[in-house]
């Protein structure tokens, strides 16, 4: 497969890994963030963490945007989605994420809800010209990512007059929930693997304050493993040399500008939220979007009435400090035993780009944990 | 069982499906036959053996590239008994259809029920027909029953699988899965790719040919090969360690995979089977599958090793080793 199987050359990988024994001092302690789930299930699938030296630690960021949805608006979106004249659409993953009374949305269908997968918010809005007598409401569940889509869908609600279309908005930024990681007093990264997909539509500058005001290096990464493996040599070397910069391994993807379109859609349709609570963070400043007071007519919020319960995550589950780089998965006392992918208590264990999920499902032969 | 509702993931194969099947039927319909949980049964009558076995078939479009609901109906449950290690000898349908369903779209699918049938050297000797009202079924669901004599050259159980012994497939995996998806239409992929659906008998007659170096075989379907791999890892009491890139996936199909995020180790096959044989008749195994213009893509692609923790594991390529896992949740609902 073209711009693929290169990406993923055995031999170049090896070359890497060498290089990385090179970088570090024999004895030291590195302690690397990559911020993207897609990383950290690139990591485990591919088997990488093999690769490094023993002086590199890698921790799991908090970028996967179905772990950093708390349970309480998983509770909304159920109530939502309960309400008869409703046809609640979703990307299939935020179906499995329990609510604080475990109750899924997968179970609310079960239930005889009407849920529905799609896999673009675009479907979902062909729905609601389909069935007109129903409320089609989109799940908007994503970083900037996926919230270009989301706000192309509303504009082009707006530009065909869909009036039984709406967006339950749990859109998050991502520069936010970074800054707030590296305010933890108890989290030290030395440096960032950052985001790939996300920086397709932001560009690399919103990074810059990681390197200028905290004197972190960042190296935004594709998802192949040797463009993984390149990130970490980049990061080691610019430790070594006591370089702090926004580096892009990315480049045939990512430019540093990002998407210029995506970037003027998103400040069409979204507004900033004062502040979004997220799973495991808690309640971060600026984090969220919610749909601009243009679009009001389309935001769900407005339009069905919803809980709004904050709702604390179960004690046992350690899902915040794993997304603060804090635990790794299998250091939580249910990983394995009352949190499996099936049965999750946590969302980290729900989505596939979820560290705990990751670690489940393709490493825990390796910490010998329950199977 | 600890769930209270149905849901999709109870279907889908993985580990829902077999906790439904375990804690709910098994609990309750237990006997020393059902009690393997295999494709088919094997019931002695009068010093005969004979395999016996059945399916539903609830796929969506019942019309897609490469097959039909009646063809995949035949040639599913022709694999099952082929897989036990059985001749088949004979089928019976019931169909279960909405009102309203068009009459020539159920001759064509009947039609190609008996062209399968055919195909495969069986009858469809019994068959059933009910008709719901509209809204009660989806088009039209079909169920299949079979049985064939078992090969007495063989006696296939995971327990005979051993440390060393050899895995294979007999071709390219994830066409049908891909197929049935893409005909659904709501992807936006254009890609020429057909249903596999296939019957095994031949293939696993060839394979019954070699005797006891014959081990087990399966037909990979729904939870595509790592699903099927996991159940034999369980039976077996060993690990089943792949090598990733040995494994057959047409290149177009690995795309699609790739873009729609799936992995191909997941997706149904309706024409594939896999089986494990001793190392010393892994060369002939290999050999024997070739020589069939349905095995043309057969592949070594792993080998079972002694572990206290019975796990399905690929080798990435990279010095590292993951764990293949069975599927949770429902990525491709109902495609068989």
């Amino acid at each position: 497969m073209k711009y693929v199987d290169e990406y993923r050359s055995a031999e170049a990988a090896a070359a890497i890994a060498t290089e990385l024994r090179t970088l570090v001092e024999p004895g030291s302690h590195v302690k690397l963030m990559e911020v993207c789930g897609g990383h950290t299930h690139a990591i485990y699938r591919h088997g990488l963490d093999a690769l490094l030296p023993p002086e590199v630690e890698l921790v799991h960021g908090p970028g996967c945007p179905v772990c950093v949805i708390p349970m309480g608006r998983v509770d909304d979106a159920v109530s939502i989605a309960e309400r008869p004249e409703v046809i609640f659409t979703s990307f299939g993953d935020m179906l499995r994420v329990p609510g604080g009374r475990r109750r899924s949305l997968l179970e609310a269908k079960a239930r005889g809800a009407d849920v529905r997968i799609v896999y673009s918010p675009l479907d979902a809005l062909a729905i609601a010209r389909d069935e007109p007598g129903r409320e089609v409401v989109f799940f908007g569940v994503g970083f900037e990512t996926t919230a270009p889509a989301t706000a192309l869908t509303l504009l082009r609600a707006r530009e065909l007059g869909v009036a039984n279309f709406s967006v339950f908005c749990n859109h998050v930024l991502i520069a936010p929930a970074l800054r707030a990681i590296l305010d933890a007093p108890e989290t030290q990264i030395d440096g960032f693997v950052g985001p790939g997909h996300v920086s397709t539509v932001i560009g690399t500058r919103p990074y810059d304050f990681i390197a200028r005001e905290y004197g972190r290096p960042v190296v935004v990464a594709g998802f192949e493993p040797t463009d993984i493996l390149q990130a970490i040599a980049l990061l080691l070397r610019q430790l070594r040399d006591g370089k702090a910069e926004v580096e892009n391994q990315y480049g045939r993807v990512v430019r540093d500008e990002g998407n210029p379109e995506a970037l003027a859609a998103l400040d069409e349709v979204f507004a900033v939220r004062d502040d979004f609570e997220w799973r495991g963070l808690g309640p971060i400043p600026h984090s969220g979007y919610r749909i601009a007071d243009a679009f009001a007519v389309w935001d769900a919020e407005e339009r069905f009435e919803v809980p709004g319960a904050r709702i604390e995550d179960p004690k046992a589950c350690r899902c915040g400090d794993v997304l603060r780089g804090m635990a790794k998965p299998y250091e939580c006392g249910v990983f394995g035993t009352a949190c499996t992918p099936e049965k999750p208590l946590g969302t980290c264990m729900v989505s596939s780009e979820g560290a705990c999920a990751a670690y489940y499902a393709y490493g825990r032969h390796r910490q010998k944990v329950p199977a | 069982m600890s769930d209270d509702v149905v849901t999709l993931a109870h279907g889908a194969g993985g580990k829902a499906s077999r906790r439904l099947v375990e804690e709910l039927f098994l609990d309750e319909l237990r006997n020393p036959l059902l009690e393997p949980l295999a494709d088919a049964a094997i019931v002695s009558a009068n010093g005969t053996r004979l395999a016996f076995t059945t399916d539903s078939y609830v796929v969506r479009p019942l019309f897609f590239p490469g097959g039909d609901i009646g063809e995949l109906a035949v040639n599913g449950t022709v694999n099952d008994l082929a897989v036990s290690g059985a001749v088949p000898l004979a089928l019976t349908a019931g169909f279960v259809i909405e009102e309203g369903f068009p009459i020539d779209e159920l001759r064509a699918i009947a039609h190609s029920a008996a062209r399968a049938a055919k195909a495969a050297g069986v009858s469809i000797v019994a068959g059933d027909t009910k008709v719901v009202e509209r809204g009660a079924a989806d088009g039209l669901y079909l169920t299949t029953a079979g049985i064939g004599i078992l090969d007495s050259r063989v006696g296939l159980d995971p327990s005979c699988v051993r440390p060393g012994d050899r895995v294979l497939v007999s071709g390219g995996i994830a066409e049908h899965g891909i197929a049935v998806m893409i005909a659904r239409g709501n992807l936006a992929l254009e890609l020429d790719v057909d249903s596999d659906t296939a019957p095994l008998h031949e293939l696993a007659q060839a394979l019954c040919a070699l005797g006891p170096g014959l081990r087990w075989m399966r037909d990979p379907t729904r939870g595509g090969l790592a699903t099927t791999l996991n159940e034999l890892a369980w039976g077996a009491g060993a690990s089943v360690v792949l090598d990733e890139r040995a494994i057959p996936v047409r290149e177009d199909v690995r795309a699609a995979c790739e873009l729609l995020g799936i992995d191909p180790l997941y997706v149904a096959n309706e024409g594939k089977l896999v089986a494990v044989v001793a190392p010393d008749a892994a060369e002939a195994a290999l050999a024997a599958l070739r020589a069939h213009p349905l095995g043309a893509g057969a592949a070594l692609i792993g080998e079972v090793r002694e572990d206290d923790l019975p796990l399905v594991l690929a080798d990435t390529g990279f010095g590292g080793s993951r764990i293949v896992d069975m599927l949770v949740g429902d990525p491709l609902p109902r495609i068989c």
